[in-house]
């Protein structure tokens, strides 16, 4: 396995993400696809941080342990952020959801278009 | 986390505690102009904290801190007082709005606050993962400010903030990935020398990507071309006094982090980037300004004239992006940041002339302010006079800021982008003056008076004096501006 393999897989998820989001009416299934998007990142960001050296280190090869902990899980403490505040997005975005929802008895994103003209 | 650290974030933490404060306080009291009144008290504990780090950054120079992701430089400080004078008259200028809640009047306060909290973190970060947690910060309570009214109008504004912000996040997070596999990095420090280094244009073809998701993650923010599909609506959906939060406070600080990404991490290949946002300031001018001549909604006139301007900021963007000559380094920043602080004041002052006359009117339409002008005579020549200033005509604060940007194009040798921008700016005024026909020309049935409360009149005029002040007296805010940019420039 290789750094391509898992950035591919990460751009496929990605695009299907972006497709869903463009593409699909009801908002929770909006929700969902922006979800994917945001674990493509995620997926990217530890692949990247197990195998780029970063560039501290490459100069630097003499006080690699105290280094290694804050530059190598970088990566790794960027998906971790990353999954929390998605968690605090979607808390919010079903909140709203549920308002849309009772203020007018619908999640079908094409219905919600009051301001449009 | 050191104690300096602390001191470091003691604005932030100041105003994250009065948030703290002034929720708790709104489950004990019943008395609504408490609340409003400890919350804008409470803002001169962060102010005070950012003025003795004022004090120390002009002796000792910038401080970096909590392990180098955030440094308090002149340039954070200059948006964190911008954002602390902005949510200072938000909070005056609702008074009158949130008076009409039934319930969660404390809540509406703490959420601007903690919005804040988000800006003024953002103006400071320098490290990307930091930078993305305050994004969200500023926008997860502006999401939830806009659908505050639980109507149709502001859930469905909440919902396209919310889904547009979440996925322009994504595509910005993808863009900061992507730069931070190229360069080992996330420190823009680190970043600068790998993409000087790579000796190729813009590093390699991964970090040219990376860069180009991340100004369209920020493009959402600023409302620029082609990322502007949300404002129309959400301005219009939310309640008035977030609007005009949004349109200002949240523009400004996304300006901040652009600007100190852009000429911090990628300082280095700035003419790669130049072209590509003077050809997004012009189509932004163009589009917001075509789109906002048809529109018979004061809010949505607004928020496409808040695009065009989006556009003109930019110009001073596209100025220091292209390198300037010797003499006039930093003229494209200090530009930006004066309008900036010029727009904010001008787009107060019309919001909240818009406030106080649509809270008694409840009619959103430019038809509705017919005969303003002798009902509501103040508050129609503030209105008048920040549109005024929208279009830059003297002596209005949007005159000389619209000086000081299109002096900085020419300069870098962008004449035509001044040329596009002069041109927009009189086109603007088609629907501009049309508003201000409506207010002393056309004529109306009615003849009751207009009143307003004293809180609403008093935001209404400290931002309109500021309006005439920056537009007599431009020095005091320019040298700001000019000492802010200079510790960016350093780093070049």
């Amino acid at each position: 396995m290789s750094l391509e393999n898992f950035l591919l897989l990460s751009v496929v998820l990605f695009s299907i993400g972006l497709y869903g989001a463009l593409t699909r009416r009801n908002v929770v299934v909006v929700l969902m696809s922006i979800e994917l998007m945001f674990n493509a990142v995620n997926v990217a960001a530890v692949a990247v941080s197990r195998y780029v050296t970063p560039a501290a280190l490459r100069a630097d090869t003499t006080s690699i342990a105290d280094a290694v902990v804050q530059r190598v899980l970088t990566g790794q403490v960027f998906a971790l952020f990353v999954i929390v505040v998605a968690a605090a997005e979607v808390a919010l975005g079903l909140a709203i959801v549920i308002a849309v929802y009772r203020s007018r008895g619908t999640v079908d994103l094409t219905q919600v278009n009051l301001m449009k003209r | 986390m050191t104690a300096h650290d602390l001191y470091l974030l003691a604005p932030p933490i100041a105003l994250a505690g009065v948030g703290g404060l002034v929720v708790l306080l709104d489950l004990v009291t019943r008395r609504t102009g408490l609340v409003a009144a400890v919350s804008l008290l409470g803002l001169l504990l962060p102010a005070a904290f950012a003025l003795a780090l004022w004090g120390d950054v002009n002796t000792g120079g910038a401080m970096a801190g909590v392990f180098d992701t955030l440094v308090v430089d002149k340039f954070a400080l200059f948006f964190q007082f911008l954002v602390l004078a902005v949510v200072a008259l938000v909070i005056l200028g609702a008074a009158d709005y949130v008076a009409r809640f039934q319930r969660y009047k404390g809540e509406f306060y703490a959420l601007v606050l903690f919005s804040a909290l988000g800006m003024m973190l953002l103006a400071a970060a320098t490290e990307l993962v930091s930078m993305y947690i305050s994004l969200e910060l500023t926008s997860l309570p502006l999401a939830a400010l806009a659908a505050f009214l639980r109507d149709e109008r502001s859930t469905e504004a909440g919902l396209k903030f919310l889904l547009l912000s979440a996925m322009s996040s994504a595509l910005l997070l993808y863009g900061m990935v992507l730069v931070y596999g190229y360069t080992g990095s996330t420190q823009l420090g680190e970043i600068a020398q790998a993409v000087a280094a790579g000796g190729q244009p813009f590093g390699s073809p991964a970090v040219l990507a990376g860069g180009v998701l991340i100004a369209a993650g920020f493009g959402f923010k600023i409302a620029m071309f082609p990322f502007q599909m949300w404002t129309p609506d959400v301005y219009e959906g939310a309640p008035t006094p977030v609007t005009a939060y949004l349109s200002v406070a949240s523009k400004a600080a996304g300006f901040a982090v652009l600007l100190r990404l852009f000429s911090t991490a990628f300082g280095a290949v700035s003419l790669d980037w130049g072209m590509l946002f003077a050809v997004l300031s012009a189509l932004s001018m163009t589009v917001g300004n075509l789109m906002a001549m048809g529109q018979s909604n004061i809010k949505r006139l607004l928020a496409y004239s808040t695009i065009a301007h989006a556009g003109y900021i930019l110009v001073g963007v596209a100025a220091m992006a292209v390198r300037e000559p010797a003499g006039s380094e930093g003229l494209g920043l200090s530009s930006v940041l004066f309008y900036l602080g010029a727009y904010a004041a001008t787009n107060l002052a019309a919001f909240f002339a818009v406030i106080a006359i649509t809270n008694r009117t409840g009619n959103d339409q430019v038809d509705g302010f017919a005969g303003m002008g002798k009902k509501a005579p103040v508050v129609s020549a503030v209105l008048a006079f920040s549109l005024v200033s929208l279009i830059g005509i003297p002596p209005t604060a949007g005159f000389m800021g619209k000086l000081y940007l299109f002096n900085a194009a020419v300069r870098a040798d962008l004449v035509w982008l001044a040329l596009v921008g002069v041109v927009n700016s009189a086109v603007s005024a088609y629907y501009y003056l049309r508003v201000v026909k409506a207010l002393y020309v056309s004529s109306s049935e009615s003849r009751a008076t207009v009143p307003s409360s004293p809180a609403v009149r008093l935001a209404l005029g400290v931002s309109g004096l500021g309006v005439l002040f920056l537009g007599i007296f431009p020095a005091p805010l320019l040298g700001l501006a000019e000492a802010a940019v200079a510790t960016l420039l350093s780093l070049r």
